[in-house]
């Protein structure tokens, strides 16, 4: 039996002007931290460019915040560019940004792989580079539910996102060179794996409507964050034999050394509420110990959503000793603070 | 044919585009991420802006770039960089000149598919765009040169694009959003080829229609 497993019900005045009422909400509440550019759409850390430093945007469709914006400030995002819902922005939003935080030591693009952003990203690179400025990009996807082949568009960037954002940004507030971040950058994406699982679609406010139906006992399997189905549909299971699955299917990609430290992510996807997130980190630090891993380094809350679908993703990042330097490091965003 | 014919084409497709905005997102929905409608609607709709403030007596391969760079710049998605490259190679190839005929159609036409192809590395058979756009360039192409007026090599186009679209329903996706679906993706009809034939459609009615 299929049931509807949400509301339609949103906190809306009309479904375009999402995206801009919402920024416009940022800016009010950090007006410390950041600024909007309405006209270009992207939002800027409030002293940029600072001079001598590595610049880092990114950028993607809205409807997963906070991710970008929300990780704009100190330590990590210098700019974000938030496309419409779901969809990729434009190579002028991107050069728009890539221009406003320029401080002389070039840019570097961090790009989750999609086909439409890679376009668009890629599009923008080049416009940067007529214009003299240097632009370095990194492609995270580090999805274990995609089968990386020839026939798929290679696996999608999701939670693994958030941790590079972070330590590429220590790396660049401490004076990394461009090459440096972009390398640190790399290195976060390689040693990343991450997996999803949904029990309810999301509300595109456009659509107004489930992008999917599922039953009320029923998950996907596999998801992305863009209420697209995931791999495959299951039965609904106790959250100890789900996350054996997604660490299985995790490790087993990511093969770890023995005895790795490993920063340990639980994401809410948007609709699961924190009570149960702690429940999906208490399994997973059991499955950990059974594998002879460390969780060294934890993050657990709501960071890359797919607006309010109920759902979870586990990223597993391996670390060493300068990542994890790394992610310590001070930081000041609207969502990620510490150290500050 | 000149600018005025593909003025009334990008009209014309602005407004199918609107009135099918909520048949691809729908289309959208069961594969990708329910945003292909509203993203080619908004793209259109912001071209058909452009071209009012356009100069009457702007040339055919200037009105065609101009609408490419807008889609670049208001679609986003993968929608965006790919019809907006296709529309400014489709410009890029007519040159000055302020009328066309049949053949200089082909050529811009192919020079479209070649950006298309180009920039998303898909193939016929990938469940996307081209397996529209490739068999209707290759109708036109065919019937140019075998002596067809525009009207006939346009609609037999507009024929094989529709046929494309259809045979993306059993394919399983190996480009874009479609492909994460794996064997999921099978059973649907491709939103991408979906808009291809809307578009060609509109194509084929200002041509008809041109005075």
């Amino acid at each position: 039996m299929s049931v509807a497993t949400q509301t339609m019900k949103k906190f809306v005045n009309v479904p375009e002007d999402v995206v801009k009422e919402s920024l416009a909400g940022l800016a009010a509440a950090h007006a410390d931290l950041l600024r909007v550019d309405f006209e270009n759409q992207i939002v800027v850390r409030k002293d940029a460019p600072v001079a001598g430093k590595v610049g880092l945007i990114s950028g993607g469709g809205s409807g997963h915040e906070p991710m970008h914006g929300g990780f704009v400030g100190r330590g990590m995002l210098d700019a974000a560019c938030p496309g419409e819902i779901f969809t990729s922005p434009v190579p002028d939003q991107m050069l728009a940004a890539t221009k406003a935080v320029d401080g002389g030591a070039g840019v570097l693009h961090i790009v989750k792989n999609y086909t439409g952003d890679v376009m668009n990203f890629k599009l923008a690179a080049e416009l940067a580079d007529d214009d003299g400025i240097k632009v370095e990009s990194v492609l995270t996807n580090d999805d274990v539910a995609v089968e990386d082949s020839l026939w798929t568009a290679g696996r999608r960037g999701v939670g693994v996102t958030v941790i590079l954002e972070k330590i590429a940004g220590a790396k660049a507030e401490a004076g990394g060179s461009l090459a440096e971040v972009s390398a640190v950058a790399t290195r976060v994406n390689d040693r990343g794996r991450s997996f999803g699982v949904a029990l309810t679609s999301c509300v595109t406010p456009a659509a107004g409507s489930p992008t999917f139906e599922i039953g009320a006992d029923e998950m996907e399997f596999g998801v992305g964050i863009h209420g697209e189905p995931g791999r495959r549909r299951e039965k609904l299971k106790p959250v100890s034999e789900i996350v054996v699955e997604m660490t299985e299917a995790i490790v087993s990609d990511l093969a770890p050394a023995s005895g790795a430290k490993l920063l340990a992510f639980v994401n809410g996807l948007g609709g699961t509420p924190l009570i149960e997130l702690y429940l999906v980190y208490n399994e997973l630090a059991k499955q950990l110990a059974d594998r002879g891993l460390t969780a060294s380094r934890n993050l657990v809350g709501n960071y890359i959503t797919s607006l309010e679908m109920a759902g979870v993703s586990i990223t597993l990042v391996e670390l060493d000793d300068e990542l994890t330097a790394l992610w310590d490091a001070p930081v000041h965003t609207p969502a990620l603070r510490w150290g500050t | 044919m000149d600018a005025a014919t593909l003025r009334g084409w990008l009209e014309g497709s602005a407004v199918s585009l609107h009135e099918q905005r909520d048949y691809l997102t729908q289309l959208d929905a069961a594969i990708g991420d329910a945003d292909h409608g509203t993203n080619m609607d908004r793209g259109f709709a912001s071209v058909v802006a452009k071209l009012e403030a356009l100069d009457g007596s702007t040339p055919p391969g200037k009105v065609m770039v101009l609408a490419g760079s807008t889609l670049v710049s208001t679609v986003g998605g993968a929608s965006g960089p790919l019809w907006g490259t296709a529309l400014r190679r489709f410009g890029r190839s007519m040159g000055d000149g302020d009328t066309f005929d049949g053949a200089e159609l082909a050529l811009a036409f192919e020079a479209a598919l070649d950006g298309v192809v180009e920039l998303g590395a898909a193939q016929l058979g990938d469940k996307t765009m081209v397996d529209a756009l490739e068999p209707a360039v290759r109708a036109l192409r065919e019937r140019v040169d075998g002596g067809a007026s525009p009207e006939q090599a346009v609609s037999a186009a507009r024929e094989a694009a529709e046929s494309g679209m259809q045979a993306t329903v059993p394919l399983q996706a190996s480009k874009g959003r479609a492909s994460y679906l794996g064997e999921r993706s099978i059973g649907h009809q491709d939103p991408g080829a979906t808009s291809t034939v809307f578009i060609l459609r509109a194509l084929e009615q200002a041509i008809a229609e041109r005075p």
